[in-house]
C-alpha cells in the first residue's frame, strides 16, 4: 500500500462548467501533482471522461478517487493500473522543411518511428507519433539535433481492459426516477 | 401559486417564488449593486418572506447556520458580489467540513462584463469550489427554477452541505416564463447508499462477539434524524456510548450509558477505553484529528463498525473492519434487529472509575471551585440550573466551547450549536441569532469567549433590531485562553499577542440597547444568570473568569488517546 505506483484515474462526469476547477482542487488541496491531464467526449452522449495520471500510493489514489466521486457532477470514477488499461499518448513534431533535404538521416527518422506527416509546406512540416511515452520521447530525442520548432505531447488517453458500466448505471437512475 | 404554473416574470421575482416553493420563508443577507433586483423582489414579498439584515455578510453564513442546526431545515444567506460573495467564504468553509445544509445566494456581475475585471466582481465560483457541496454560474433567468431547485435538493440530501448559487445581474433582470418543479435526483448524484444486509448481518456478528464494546456517535445520528433509532440500539444493546463534539445532544447528558465526550479535551474514560474497547462502533462520525489523536495508536486492537453516509468517510482516516453505508436512521433500525442485549458489568463499571477520577481530578475543581477566581465550569453549571437543562447551547471556538461541551446538559437534540470542524471564532453570535429563529420557543444561550466575541461583536446590531432574544454570555479572561493554554504548556510561556485589552462590554451592549450585566463575584453569578434565563428579551452577561485557567483533560497534539492528561 505504500508503494508509489503510477495510476490512472478515469472519471465519467457531466460536462459542466467548473468541474475541472472542483477535480483539481481535490488534488492540489492533498498537494499531489498531476503527471498526465486529458479531457474529452466519452462513449455516451453528453458524458465527459477525464483520464489523469498521477503517482501516489494506493491508499492516496483509493482516497482520491472517493473524494472524486463523491462530487455532485461525476458519475463514476475508478483508478487502474497501466497493466489494467490500454493506454497512449500522441505528438506533435515541427520541422524545418529544408531538412528534409539537407539531412538524409531524417527521413529515415520518420519512416523508422512509424509517425505520421500530417502537413508539409515549404517552411515546415509536421508529423504526428501516437505510442507509449517512450516512444514519443525517442522520436523526439531523434529530431532535436535537427531543430525541432515545435514539440507538444498529449496527455495521456486510456480506456480499460475490463467494461465500465456507466450505461448501466445512468440506466439505473432513470430507472428509479420514472417509478 | 401552484407549482407547474407558468408566469412571465423577471429573474429575481423567480428567485423569491424558489425560495418560498422549498418552504424558506427566512434569509440572512446584506444588500449590494449586483444583487439590487433580488432585493427589490424581497422588498415586494416582505409579508411572505423575512430577510434579515445581518451586520456583515459572515454573520449571514453563520446565522443560516444556526438558523439549519436548530430547525433542520436548510439555512438561506445571501449577498452581493466581490467583498459580498468573499465574505461568506468562511461560512461556507465552516457549513461544508461540519455538514450543515445551506444554500448561499449571491449576485454576480452581468454577464457581458464577466471576466473584465469589473467593478466588484470576483469569480466566487471559483473560489468556493473547494468549500462547497456544489456550486453554479447562472447566467440567463431560464436556469433559475432548475438549478435552484437543484441547489436545494443537493444541500439537503444525502451528507448536507453547503451550496453556492451565483447568479448574474442581467438573470435577475430578464423576464422569461416561470414554472417551478422540486428536484427528486441528480442522474450523476447517488446521496444515500443503498443498505447492504449482509454488511449489517457482519457487524452485528462482531459486535455480538465482543466483550467491550464501544460505541462512538457524531453529527449524523442528528443529520440523520434517528435520534429515536440511536436510543433504541444503544439500550437494546446496553453498550456504553461516547460522542465526538458535534453529536452532542443526540443522546440525554443523564443517559445511563452515555459516558461523555471523546477527542483532545474529551472525558478521562472514554479516551482512555478507546485503546481498550474491543470492538468500536462509529455512527454517523469521521474520525477527526480532534478525535482521534495519533492514529498509529487509535483502537489498535479494535474491530471497527463504521455506520456512515458518506463512501469517502469510511477508511479514510481509521480503518473500517465492517463499514455499513447507508442512512444511520436505516442502518442503526436494521443493526437493533441483530444484536443482543448484554450487561457488560465490569466494562461499564470501567467507565465509572475513571469518571471518579476525573471528577476528582478535574471536574470538582471546574465546577465547585474553592479558590478566588470564577471559572468557566461554574458558569455553565449555573445555565444548567437556571434552564433546567433544555437551552440550546451557541459556542465559539476556545476554552469556553470545551467547557461549555464538557457540562452543558441537554435533555433533546439539535440543542449544540459550535463550529467544530473548521474552529471559526466569530461563529456563536451570529450563529445564536439563526438558532434562535430556528427555534423560537427555545432558550438559546450563546457562550463565547471574550476574543471570538470580538470577531463578529457588530452582529449585536442585528440582535438590536430583530429583538431576537438571544442571551449572550461572555466568559472573559483578557485573553486568547486556548491559545495561552497552548503558549503556557508548549511555548515556555511565552504569550505572544494573546493577552487582550478589552473593551467595557456592558456599555457596548448597553449601546446596542441589550440589557447587560458583569459579573465578578460567585454571589452574584447565579442570580445574574436567573435574571437573564427570566428575560423575555435580547441580554448580555459577561463572566469576569480566572485569567489562567486551563482546560483539562487534554491529549497534546499528535499524542495518543491513551496519553490524556489530567493536569
Amino acid at each position: 500500500m505504500s508503494d508509489i505506483t503510477r495510476f490512472t484515474i478515469s472519471i465519467y462526469s457531466e460536462n459542466n462548467v467548473g468541474l475541472l476547477n472542483r477535480i483539481s482542487a481535490i488534488f492540489l488541496k492533498r498537494h499531489i501533482n498531476i503527471f498526465s491531464f486529458s479531457t474529452s467526449q466519452s462513449e455516451i452522449p453528453d458524458v465527459f471522461r477525464f483520464i489523469i495520471v498521477v503517482k501516489v500510493t494506493e491508499d492516496q489514489v483509493k482516497k482520491l478517487v472517493q473524494q472524486i466521486e463523491k462530487q455532485v457532477d461525476v458519475i463514476k470514477a475508478y483508478y487502474h493500473t497501466d497493466e489494467e488499461t490500454i493506454f497512449q499518448e500522441s505528438a506533435l513534431y515541427k520541422v524545418k522543411s529544408s531538412y528534409l533535404f539537407e539531412e538524409r538521416q531524417i527521413q529515415n527518422i520518420i519512416k523508422n518511428s512509424h509517425a505520421n506527416i500530417v502537413t508539409v509546406s515549404p517552411e515546415f512540416f509536421v508529423i504526428e507519433k501516437t505510442g507509449f511515452r517512450h516512444e514519443t520521447e525517442k522520436l523526439r530525442e531523434d529530431l532535436t539535433p535537427y531543430g525541432l520548432l515545435q514539440f507538444v505531447r498529449s496527455g495521456r488517453i486510456s480506456v480499460t481492459k475490463a467494461p465500465m458500466g456507466i450505461s448501466e448505471i445512468l440506466n439505473n437512475f432513470n430507472d428509479q426516477n420514472n417509478q | 401559486m401552484k407549482n407547474s404554473q407558468t408566469m412571465h416574470i423577471s429573474g429575481a421575482e423567480a428567485v423569491i417564488r424558489c425560495l418560498l416553493a422549498e418552504g424558506a420563508d427566512l434569509v440572512y443577507g446584506y444588500p449590494g449593486g449586483a444583487i439590487m433586483p433580488i432585493y427589490d423582489e424581497l422588498y415586494k414579498f416582505s409579508d411572505q418572506l423575512r430577510h434579515v439584515l445581518t451586520r456583515h455578510e459572515q454573520g449571514a453564513t453563520h446565522a443560516a447556520q444556526g438558523f439549519a442546526r436548530t430547525s433542520g431545515k436548510v439555512g438561506v444567506a445571501m449577498a452581493t458580489s466581490g467583498p459580498g460573495a468573499t465574505n461568506l467564504v468562511t461560512g461556507i468553509a465552516d457549513a461544508q467540513i461540519d455538514s450543515t445544509p445551506m444554500v448561499c445566494i449571491t449576485g454576480q456581475v452581468a454577464d457581458h462584463l464577466l471576466g473584465s475585471d469589473a467593478f466588484q466582481e470576483t469569480d466566487i465560483i471559483g473560489i468556493s469550489t473547494p468549500v462547497t457541496k456544489w456550486n453554479y454560474q447562472i447566467t440567463r433567468a431560464s436556469e433559475i427554477p432548475e438549478i435552484m431547485a437543484k441547489a436545494f435538493y443537493i444541500a439537503r440530501s444525502g451528507r448536507p452541505g453547503p451550496v453556492l448559487i451565483d447568479i448574474t445581474k442581467n438573470a435577475q433582470f430578464e423576464l422569461f416564463d416561470f414554472a417551478y418543479e422540486k428536484c427528486k435526483g441528480v442522474r450523476s448524484y447517488r446521496p444515500v447508499p443503498a443498505l447492504q444486509n449482509d454488511q449489517v448481518e457482519a457487524a452485528a456478528a462482531a459486535i455480538n462477539a465482543a466483550k467491550k464494546p464501544m460505541i462512538v456517535w457524531g453529527q449524523g445520528v442528528i443529520l440523520g434524524e434517528a435520534e429515536e433509532e440511536f436510543k433504541t440500539f444503544v439500550e437494546s444493546s446496553g453498550i456504553p456510548a461516547v460522542w465526538t463534539i458535534l453529536g452532542l445532544s443526540a443522546l440525554p447528558t443523564n443517559h445511563p450509558l452515555n459516558m461523555g465526550m471523546v477527542g483532545m479535551h474529551g472525558n478521562y474514560g472514554p479516551n482512555l477505553l478507546t485503546n481498550e474497547c474491543d470492538v468500536l462502533i462509529a455512527i454517523g462520525m469521521r474520525f477527526d484529528d480532534r478525535v482521534t489523536g495519533n492514529l498509529a495508536t487509535y483502537a489498535k486492537q479494535a474491530k471497527v463498525v463504521h455506520l456512515e453516509i458518506d463512501p469517502a468517510e469510511v477508511s479514510k482516516n481509521v480503518h473500517a473492519d465492517f463499514p455499513i453505508l447507508a442512512d444511520c436512521k436505516a442502518s442503526l433500525a436494521a443493526l437493533t434487529a441483530l444484536v443482543e442485549h448484554k450487561e457488560l458489568t465490569e466494562w461499564k463499571a470501567q467507565f465509572a472509575a475513571h469518571m471518579q477520577t476525573e471528577i476528582e481530578a478535574v471536574i470538582e475543581r471546574d465546577t465547585k471551585p474553592t479558590k478566588e477566581g470564577l471559572t468557566m465550569g461554574e458558569a455553565i453549571v449555573a445555565i444548567n440550573k437556571h434552564t433546567g437543562g433544555d437551552a440550546v447551547i451557541v459556542t465559539d471556538v476556545g476554552q469556553h466551547q470545551m467547557i461549555a461541551c464538557r457540562y452543558a446538559e441537554f435533555i433533546r437534540s439539535k440543542s449544540n450549536v459550535t463550529s467544530g470542524g473548521l474552529g471559526t471564532m466569530g461563529f456563536a453570535l451570529p450563529a445564536a441569532i439563526g438558532a434562535k429563529m430556528g427555534a423560537e420557543d427555545r432558550h438559546v444561550v450563546a457562550v463565547i469567549g471574550d476574543g471570538g466575541y470580538q470577531m463578529t461583536i457588530q452582529e449585536l446590531g442585528t440582535i438590536f433590531q430583530t429583538g431576537t432574544a438571544v442571551k449572550i454570555v461572555v466568559l472573559n479572561n483578557d485573553y486568547l485562553g486556548m491559545v495561552r493554554q497552548w503558549q503556557q504548556l508548549f511555548f515556555d510561556k511565552r504569550y505572544a499577542s494573546t493577552e487582550m485589552t478589552n473593551p467595557d462590554f456592558v456599555t457596548i451592549a448597553k449601546g446596542y440597547n441589550i440589557e447587560a450585566q458583569r459579573v465578578t463575584k460567585r454571589e452574584e453569578l447565579d442570580g445574574a444568570v436567573a435574571a437573564m434565563i427570566a428575560s423575555d428579551k435580547p441580554y448580555f452577561l459577561e463572566v469576569c473568569v480566572e485569567k489562567e485557567d486551563n482546560v483539562f483533560p487534554m491529549i497534546p497534539t499528535g499524542a495518543s488517546v491513551s496519553d490524556i492528561r489530567l493536569q
